[in-house]
């Protein structure tokens, strides 16, 4: 065995002309426009033409007569201004798709926010201790099962209010996958950055910030993810009950004055934040995670 | 003899694991001078990483003592700085900022932040890293990341540095360019290495004093061998050399013919 069999991976000696000691990194290909476009179209067309077809089959099936729900046509001619403009002002309660998202959202910024350092640190102690872990794990893994409005009256009773308790409700939801996987990640750091620390005498901050935060990054990260996607669906559910100006009181508002267009394209708002939602905790979770893999 | 710098006294160290109790080292005991090298060799098994971090405090003793400098070692510090088997680079951090931690950790209070850049660049440089330094261990190669290793297990500025079995995973080429590196440090550095080995050549090679290690269960000291090869030395011209020939023969008699290598020894 040879350095230089060693230091080149196989996949790199395909090419004949490509010089034998390159490192691994090699600098990347400059990417012609044609290519972009080209790719991009490659990704976007065929979800495209994949809801244009559903669209059509939607509109198809629901256009006879007496038929109990509407045609993508029949939204569009009803509900057009909840679509076009998300960010009217009518009055005080008759405002954009648009607001009511972001009412939504700062309630799950609050809540998921409090889940999320809660169950880090929570987590992380209990990652770290194998008796603590024996004792709590049972407990969490009945309470995370407990569908997340079945809370709301506890909440309700001990608050007293409808604004706390729907926090709370996303909190009590979202913060046990959060426990689990930063319990399960910090579990799973090996054994070498403990006695890396130990050697250095990092204190338990030190420790936390420097080893335990980093290494157990994609658990933590794949936890934030599932908590965040339990979060939106909660504050929907718990807004239909409570009330206020959130996107769920709306579809509720909605369903009891007939207005099933507007419904439909609250859901669409609905899934596509819950979408975004979803990739923009998985994108900071590769930023901070970044060579964690390695 | 109290005045020994490393002393490993009558040291006993069992594992229990339930109501088993296996006993790993049976009375282990040696003396270290300071700015001594000495390589630990023995065959798998035999509890020498289990005697490494005894020194390093990583775990306990059953019984006896461990002392440096006339202090008990009973908890891991970096006065002991230990260069691990497989580097131990925390991935997500740079070249330098691997070191840096360690820097930070133990000169933060008594080095300005420009003494310490100084420091990281200079413990880099002495182990020719200084041109990856906002590399992460993941973009470099195998050798290079044991040579950080050893940059920043040097950074500690430790009495003794402990070396366990560091270029074990590195092909031979590779291997005798580091040994080549860290003879080179501790004649620079005059420091207190302790090397564990499983490699009869490199014992021979960087030691001044090789401790030979019976198997286990039980394992002790089986006998201790004083290399006297005079420094600097160069491995082309000792492959001929009586004294690193009937050194190399000692080595591999005790481990091949006296302590035989049993596969089933548990």
């Amino acid at each position: 065995m040879s350095v230089v069999a060693l230091k080149t991976p196989p996949a790199e000696q395909a090419k004949p002309s490509a010089k034998v000691m390159t490192m691994p990194s090699a600098p990347k290909p400059r990417l012609a426009v044609g290519r972009i476009l080209s790719e991009t179209a490659a990704k976007v067309l065929p979800p495209l033409v994949v809801v244009m077809l559903l669209l059509a089959v939607w509109q198809v099936a629901f256009s006879g007569e007496g038929s109990g729900l509407p045609t993508p046509a029949t939204v569009w001619a009803e509900s057009a201004d909840l679509i076009l403009d998300p960010f009217y002002v009518y009055g005080t309660q008759d405002i954009g798709l648009g607001w009511r998202v972001l009412t939504s959202l700062e309630r799950v910024a609050y809540g998921f926010g409090l889940a999320a350092v809660v169950g880090v640190l929570v987590g992380a102690v209990l990652g770290q201790s194998a008796l603590m872990m024996r004792g709590f794990d049972p407990i969490f893994q009945v309470l995370r099962t407990v569908p997340p409005l079945a809370w709301l009256p506890i909440s309700l009773a001990a608050f007293m209010d409808s604004r706390p308790s729907a926090i709370f409700v996303i909190f009590i939801t979202a913060i046990w996958p959060i426990i689990i996987n930063t319990a399960a990640g910090v579990r799973a750091i090996p054994q070498d950055y403990r006695n890396v620390a130990a050697v250095l005498r990092l204190n338990q901050m030190e420790f936390f910030w420097n080893i335990m935060v980093p290494a157990a990054a994609p658990y933590i990260f794949s936890g934030l993810r599932i908590g965040v996607g339990l979060s939106w669906l909660a504050i929907v559910a718990a807004e239909m009950l409570t009330g206020g100006v959130g996107i769920g009181f709306f579809i509720w508002d909605a369903w009891n004055s007939s207005r099933l267009t507007d419904i439909i394209v609250a859901l669409v708002y609905i899934g596509l934040t819950g979408f975004v939602l979803d990739r923009l905790v998985g994108w900071i979770g590769r930023v901070v995670s970044r060579g964690t893999a390695e | 003899m109290d005045q020994s710098y490393l002393k490993i006294d009558r040291v006993f160290k069992s594992f229990s694991k339930g109501a088993k109790t296996t006993e790993v080292l049976a009375d282990i005991r040696l003396t270290i001078d300071k700015g001594e090298f000495v390589s630990i060799i023995g065959h798998s098994g035999c509890g020498k990483s289990t005697l490494l971090n005894l020194i390093a405090g990583l775990t306990g003793v059953t019984t006896g003592a461990i002392k440096l400098e006339g202090r008990e070692v009973n908890a891991p510090g970096p006065d002991r700085a230990v260069v691990f088997q497989n580097h131990s680079l925390l991935p997500w951090l740079s070249v330098y900022d691997n070191v840096k931690l360690a820097v930070t950790k133990v000169f933060g209070a008594t080095k300005t932040k420009a003494e310490r850049h100084d420091w990281i660049m200079q413990n880099l440089d002495l182990v020719q890293m200084t041109h990856a330094a906002d590399k992460r261990p993941g973009e470099i190669s195998g050798g290079m990341r044991q040579r950080v290793g050893i940059a920043r297990a040097l950074a500690m500025e430790p009495k003794i540095l402990l070396l366990d079995e560091p270029f074990g995973a590195l092909d031979a080429l590779t291997r005798a360019h580091l040994q080549d590196a860290v003879m080179d440090i501790h004649a620079r550095l005059k420091n207190t290495m302790i090397m564990i080995t499983h490699d009869v050549d490199e014992a021979v090679l960087l030691a001044d004093r090789i401790v030979m290690m019976t198997n286990g269960p039980a394992a002790s000291i089986g006998e201790v061998l004083p290399v006297a090869i005079p420094r600097p030395r160069d491995r082309i011209a000792l492959a001929s050399q009586p004294d690193y020939v009937r050194a190399r023969e000692a080595v591999l008699r005790f481990l091949y013919e006296r302590h035989r290598f049993v596969e089933a020894a548990e």
